[in-house]
């Protein structure tokens, strides 16, 4: 295979990887600025609060990382849940300043909380084997951890898209989306699907979380240090759209991976490129609506 | 405070005609308790308190009282004003701390205008020290590590090649401009010099590693701030394969900070960093130093370099203080007081050089291997004896002015 074939395919590779935890972080997001018009900047803290739960779990109980990871992400949609109904309710009619300050406020509250129980260091978590080596492909080798990344996010967006547009629940999340006064009046309790939809928004953020521990380490201001790549993924994806937050997440990773090999010397000028040129043509996102 | 005045009262009473009058000097320390590097911070305040607390009669009757203060971010910004309300508001006599070099440029004219001393225990930038007659620094420069690793580099590792990746931001910049110069001297050739992104943020150094394996020089070289993102580097760098595919990796010691060492896995075994310290130091200083610390703050917790810059750095200031007797406030005495200051510390001998203010200390080449008991080590492979600031001497850049 030429040279420039094989750099290609890494590129893909790597950007793809980086593309799944952007897109199982920033879906949850998504879909609750769409629904709600809620701004919930506490979601990069349920995603640092999934990750300490992966680090307990595998360092302190022994637990493998693929349960650890499902119970995390299982736990933290539990507890957002019931902060949700708590705290949350009260604020889908007030202002964005007062909804921003609320969220950021638990944010800091969270990174406060982390730095208590688990110090400012950065942890990691110990991998299976499987996930440890690397898969040969001939040409080149790559990382079995990233090779798992995408699988999940494949699985995952696979998962989404049949529960977004094949099943009751998924019809009546759209038909919220779309015009939520047209759904309430035809029964629909939007209430009670806001309440569903923010737990699996926010169980996928602990899942992202448990995931970026091996790229990123985990410290307790991963809760705000990521906010704004999820809220860029958020925008040029377009509020509330599943579709668009893939493509936005893709683009997004793809190209900044490649920029970062390419013209490392651009450093972070690829993202905020994209986002303003696709936000200039499209101000609402890929797919979001007018 | 009313009690404290009590006491100074009390104690004014006491004194004898002639006999030193006990003062409490108050010192404002300046290190990142939040963020990203906040355990940059922490490192070094606990080998402050702890060296307060085991030596808080070595200068009786005075008394130290810490002002702790967050620098935040890297960008210097938080340190400036936090550092100006030290200061002129609680009136410190001394300045200390600062992990980040964008702190301690920002700070450097304020500390001349206002005539305070800043006693730097971490920032590396080599230049900072020629920003202000007030500055001393118990660290490191950048050059400290990075120059003599260059020569080494090429004769002892056998780097013919070597490619260079630096977190973007000035130390950063000296510490890839410092090797370049030892390891262009030797004879080695620098192949590509990529920058990584800001300090803030820990990026996901895959696309820049993978650019270099692709380039296929014997060595890389890496510069990163420490903390964080060394772990992040190990991952990436375990990932790839880099080892197998014959890269090795080398840098100054940023790239194995002792605290995190335990974490980094197989993937770190074989790096070799050039550097002044490391917990498997042998030197008398360094083992009281280990078991103090183990006694304070517990087995699984491990002081790093920084942590004992911080200790150096905080006994400097404190036989500045029984040299001047507790009197303090003219700033430029107590530099002058600092100039020719030697130990043995952890780091084994230190000395304040005279001329520029910057420390003079051994440099090790170290290789991280596992020891017989499970955990991973380093292991000195060289010593370098009192190293100075090569960037001064050679007057270098901003280093000549």
């Amino acid at each position: 295979m030429p040279h420039f074939a094989i750099v290609a395919v890494s590129i893909l590779f790597d950007g793809m990887a980086y593309a799944m935890f952007l897109f199982i972080t920033s879906v949850g997001l998504s879909v609750t600025m769409g629904l709600m018009g809620f701004v919930n900047l506490a979601h990069g803290a349920f995603a640092m609060a999934g990750g300490f739960v992966v680090v307990s779990l595998t360092r302190s109980y022994g637990v493998g990382f693929v349960p650890s990871l499902i119970f995390a992400s299982v736990l933290i949609g539990l507890i957002s849940a019931r902060l949700e109904r708590r705290l949350y309710r009260r604020l889908y009619k007030s202002t964005d300043l007062e909804q921003v300050l609320l969220t950021i406020g638990l944010a800091f509250m969270a990174i406060a909380t982390a730095t208590y129980f688990y110090g400012p260091i950065p942890r990691s978590v110990p991998l299976p084997d499987w996930l440890e080596g690397d898969v040969n492909l001939g040409f080149r080798a790559f990382p079995s951890y990233r090779a798992f990344l995408i699988a999940i996010g494949v699985v995952l967006i696979a998962v989404l898209w049949y529960a977004f547009e094949r099943t009751n629940i998924g019809a009546k999340i759209r038909a919220a989306v779309d015009n939520r006064r047209m759904a309430e009046s035809v029964g629909i309790n939007v209430d009670r699907l806001f309440t569903l939809t923010f737990a699996v928004g926010s169980g996928l953020a602990a899942l992202g979380g448990g995931l970026a521990i091996q790229l990123f380490g985990l410290t307790p201001s991963f809760a705000v240090l990521y906010l704004v790549l999820f809220l860029i993924v958020v925008a040029v994806g377009g509020l509330g759209s599943l579709k668009g937050t893939l493509l936005a997440a893709l683009v997004i990773g793809i190209i900044d991976t490649g920029g970062k090999y390419a013209f490392p010397v651009a450093g972070n000028l690829f993202i905020y490129a994209i986002t303003a040129i696709v936000l200039l043509y499209k101000p609402t996102g890929f797919f979001g609506r007018e | 405070m009313r009690m404290i005045g009590v006491l100074g009262l009390a104690a004014l009473a006491f004194a004898a005609g002639g006999a030193a009058q006990a003062e409490t000097i108050k010192i404002g320390v300046v290190l990142p308790f939040s963020g990203a590097n906040a355990d940059l911070g922490h490192q070094i305040d606990k080998a402050f308190d702890l060296y307060v607390k085991l030596h808080a009669n070595d200068i009786a009757p005075h008394k130290v009282e810490l002002i702790k203060r967050d620098e935040g971010p890297p960008t210097g910004a938080q340190a400036k004003t936090v550092a100006t309300e030290l200061i002129t508001n609680d009136k410190v006599p001394i300045l200390t701390g600062f992990v980040f070099s964008p702190s301690a440029i920002a700070l450097a004219p304020v500390a001349t205008q206002a005539k305070v001393p800043m006693v730097i225990a971490n920032a590396g930038t080599a230049w900072i020290t020629n920003l202000s007659p007030y500055i001393v620094r118990l660290s490191f420069s950048m050059w400290h590590p990075a120059f003599p690793m260059g020569a080494y580099a090429f004769n002892k590792i056998g780097c013919k090649t070597a490619a260079m990746a630096y977190t973007d931001f000035p130390p950063g910049k000296d510490s890839t401009e410092a090797f370049k110069t030892g390891f262009e001297k030797a004879g080695g050739k620098i192949t590509d010099a990529i920058p990584m992104g800001s300090p803030v943020q820990v990026p996901d150094f895959t696309p820049f590693f993978q650019k270099i394996k692709d380039e296929h020089p014997d060595c890389m070289y890496v510069f990163i701030p420490s903390g964080a993102h060394a772990t992040g580097v190990m991952k990436a760098y375990g990932e790839l394969g880099m080892r197998k595919a014959g890269i090795k990796l080398i840098g100054p010691m940023d790239l194995i900070p002792d605290n995190k060492l335990q974490d980094m896995g197989d993937a770190a075994i074989g790096t070799i960093v050039m550097g002044h310290y490391a917990v498997d130091l042998d030197s008398a200083g360094n083992k009281t130093f280990n078991e103090e610390w183990h006694k304070a703050y517990g087995k699984d917790s491990y002081p790093d370099f920084m942590s004992a810059a911080g200790w150096d750095t905080m006994h400097a200031i404190f036989d500045t203080i029984k040299k001047l007797n507790g009197n303090v406030s003219d700033g430029a005495k107590v530099v002058d007081a600092m100039k020719g200051w030697s130990a043995d510390g952890p780091r084994g001998k230190v000395m304040i050089d005279p001329a520029t203010r910057d420390i003079v200390q051994d440099e090790h080449a170290m290789e991280v291997y596992r020891k017989p008991d499970g955990k991973l080590g380093e292991r000195i492979l060289g010593t370098t004896k009192a190293v100075k600031d090569e960037c001064k001497e050679l007057k270098v850049g901003r280093c000549g002015s």
